[in-house]
């Protein structure tokens, strides 16, 4: 065979011979790279998801601002009213509860959307490659979309109550990327087992409804430093999401909220352990992925 | 240059594990299960290793090969020979278990048409999305927007949802985006057995022309030997999971043809154990007369099978199944048998009825009530010769003219 040298010549500058080796436990050298690459994939497939999920519904897209909608009448009549706790500050009560309801359900959709997404696309992991993290990725991306959308709630709410916001809410993309990263973690590790493991698809539920009231969603943390003090006040803080959610009503609600720094601080160390335990436990399994899915 | 290797494969070797009730494919229970049973074990002195794999596979063993730039290498080989599992292990999907794969320059593979196609989304979205998963970026789709459409002839239907789709229209869609990757290394598996002939054709021409022209190097993995001699400059004989033969394509056709199903170190085509019957061995062979097949199959019989019956299954090389003469209409049957049974049975008038190719044989066994006791087997190929059958001069083909032949008459013409 005697053939012109192809128009695109390589570039054979490194001293291997060959641009990639597949081998046994090799961690690939161009992962982060790849992914990079790949990265249009990550919203054509978020993109996908949003189109075909509100086909053949009446409601359509107002799901996304029904389900926190309700969540957060339901919280605001349970916990203002019948229970009687007090909000913050002169903020009312559904503002506070609101504050908190749109990242939590932002992290419990990003985690249990992401924990099925492998699953759910096996078909193309058994076909096709590509970095396997694009795929939980782009499903909590999903989940960012929904939450930007449900965030007129907000905005809504703020007007009925004639409530304004202070220069802080301008701080408030900084508590989202919390909220992402908090929400990497433990949906990697989670998607992970969920491959080898289908018992997470009913575990996740659990966690789900059991993480709410973990969290403080209905109530302020505040609350929790009276009634049990300091101390426990840390240990609550182990939650990731204590740390997120009291930046938002923070950055939200404004002069009355406390911005819990201790808490806060714990929280991040608790989502960046979770996010570093994530990362490396997906990349360790990703290899097999094809084989067990 | 024509002499850079740009695939290198030492020593390449993938383990399956068979079986359920391992915690790699089983449940969380197992492992809950297993995590308990430890202590205990160990107290029983049992040690505390698991127990052995009982059912280790070997789907590639140690094989070791490289390839040139512009090389276009078929792979062939039985179903179970490691074809399948090389290609994944080439494309990144899953990893070796031993041995090493070098690459050089940008690979792309396509294993299956439509990975990843969404019923919901038109013809359009579905370029974009199965074009993405591809590897292509959006820019590269855009620009070759025009040429997919009309690859794939579907231009009226570019809006309407592909659950609409005839089968025919999907697959087109599907192949016109992959054909229009260009990577330097293509990997394709068996995607032109879909579609009807005419279209298998396009595809190839599609092929041969990344090959030869745009001077890519190509591995392509069929059953259709047709396609592989035509597009193929050496080829790889797989056989359980090994090299047979690597060299020029028409001398490992010529060896996968020729070598009769039955292989030492693999003593029976087929079983099925729970009703123990066994397909020894089957061989074709054309008899002087053309268009005349003999077909030899020899089955043991564990135990007495009542009302058996053999059904034949004739399918083009690409897999399609043209025909499939069952027992009870055929009359290929007999009385109650047990041992070996030995059956000869003949197929005539191939020539008045077929297209003129390489046609694929099977068997299936049938037991009471036609129930199939042992699925189709591949038991060979043979070849209808070619025969002028209407009288023209242009004796029907198979690739051009397709598998059926039919009379036809001219009855009248007016103006």
């Amino acid at each position: 065979m005697f053939r012109e040298a192809s128009p695109t010549p390589l570039t054979n500058e490194s001293e291997k011979d060959f641009d990639l080796w597949i081998e046994a436990g090799r961690t690939e050298k161009h992962y982060w790279r790849d992914l990079w690459r790949y990265r249009e994939l990550l919203f054509i497939l978020a993109w996908r998801d949003v189109a075909v999920r509100y086909k053949q519904t009446v409601a359509g897209a107002a799901w996304a601002l029904l389900q926190p909608l309700f969540s957060i009448v339901i919280m605001t009549v349970i916990f203002g009213k019948l229970a009687g706790l007090s909000s913050l500050g002169d903020a009312p009560y559904a503002i506070m509860v609101c504050a908190a309801m749109l990242p939590w359900q932002f992290f419990s959709n990003a985690v249990s959307t992401a924990s099925q997404s492998l699953v759910n696309n096996a078909n193309m992991i058994s076909k096709v490659y590509f970095p396997r993290l694009i795929v939980p990725a782009s499903s909590i991306f999903v989940s960012l979309v929904d939450f930007v959308i449900s965030l007129a709630i907000l905005a809504g709410l703020m007007t009925w109550y004639q409530f304004f916001p202070t220069w802080r809410i301008v701080t408030l993309p900084v508590f989202i990327a919390l909220a992402i990263f908090a929400a990497l973690g433990p949906g990697l590790i989670i998607t992970a087992l969920s491959v080898r493991y289908r018992d997470f698809r009913f575990i996740i539920p659990f966690i789900v409804q059991f993480g709410m009231f973990l969290s403080p969603v209905g109530y302020s943390s505040d609350l929790v430093r009276q009634k049990f003090g300091e101390g426990w006040l840390l240990v609550y803080s182990l939650n990731p999401l204590v740390g997120v959610i009291e930046g938002f009503r923070w950055a939200i609600i404004g002069g009355d909220a406390r911005f819990f720094s201790l808490g806060t601080c714990l929280s991040l160390v608790v989502a960046t352990v979770f996010f570093v335990i994530g990362i490396t436990y997906f990349r360790k399994t990703e290899r097999s992925f094809a084989d067990i899915i | 240059m024509s002499s850079e290797t740009v695939i290198s494969v030492e020593g390449l070797s993938k383990k399956y594990i068979l079986g359920q009730n391992k915690a790699g494919s089983g449940g969380l229970r197992h492992v809950v299960e297993d995590a308990v049973r430890a202590p205990v074990r160990w107290v029983r002195g049992e040690g505390r290793k698991a127990p052995q794999e009982p059912n280790e596979f070997w789907a590639v063993k140690d094989v070791s090969f490289s390839i040139k730039r512009g090389e276009v290498v078929g792979i062939i080989g039985r179903n179970g020979a490691g074809k399948s599992t090389l290609l994944k292990m080439l494309s990144r999907i899953t990893e070796p278990t031993e041995g090493r794969i070098g690459i050089k320059g940008r690979i792309a593979s396509l294993l299956e048409v439509g990975t990843g196609f969404h019923p919901e989304l038109t013809g359009r979205e579905n370029i974009f999305l199965n074009g993405a998963i591809l590897g292509m970026t959006q820019s590269e789709i855009r620009k070759k927007f025009d040429e997919i459409v009309q690859f794939a002839e579907i231009a009226k239907f570019l809006d309407t949802p592909v659950k609409r789709y005839s089968s025919g229209m999907y697959v087109r869609l599907a192949f016109a985006v992959a054909a229009h990757l260009e990577p330097e290394i293509l990997v394709v598996d068996e995607v032109l057995a879909v579609g009807d002939a005419q279209f298998q054709q396009k595809c190839l021409g599609k092929m041969q022309e990344v090959s030869t022209e745009q001077g890519r190097t190509v591995l392509f993995v069929s059953h259709a030997m047709h396609s592989v001699k035509a597009l193929c400059t050496s080829g790889i004989l797989l056989n359980q999971g090994r090299i047979e033969l690597r060299g020029p394509i028409n001398d490992v056709v010529a060896a996968y043809s020729s070598r009769a199903p039955r292989k030492e170190g693999q003593s029976t085509l087929a079983s099925n154990r729970s009703v123990g019957l066994t397909l020894v061995s089957a061989t074709l062979h054309q008899t002087e007369t053309p268009g005349t097949l003999v077909v030899k199959a020899k089955f043991q019989l564990d135990r007495p099978i009542p009302d058996a019956g053999i059904g034949v299954h004739i399918e083009t090389m690409a897999g399609f199944e043209l025909c499939y003469l069952r027992p009870e209409t055929t009359g290929l049957r007999f009385a109650e048998r047990s041992g070996e049974l030995n059956v000869e049975f003949e197929l005539a008038s191939l020539s008045e009825r077929l297209g003129a190719g390489t046609y694929a044989l099977g068997l299936s066994f049938h037991e009471t009530n036609w129930k199939c006791c042992l699925d189709r087997t591949h038991v060979g190929e043979f070849v209808v010769p070619s025969l002028d059958f209407y009288g023209t001069g242009y004796p029907p083909k198979f690739e051009k003219d397709g598998a059926v032949v039919l009379p036809v008459r001219l009855i009248t013409s007016s103006g």
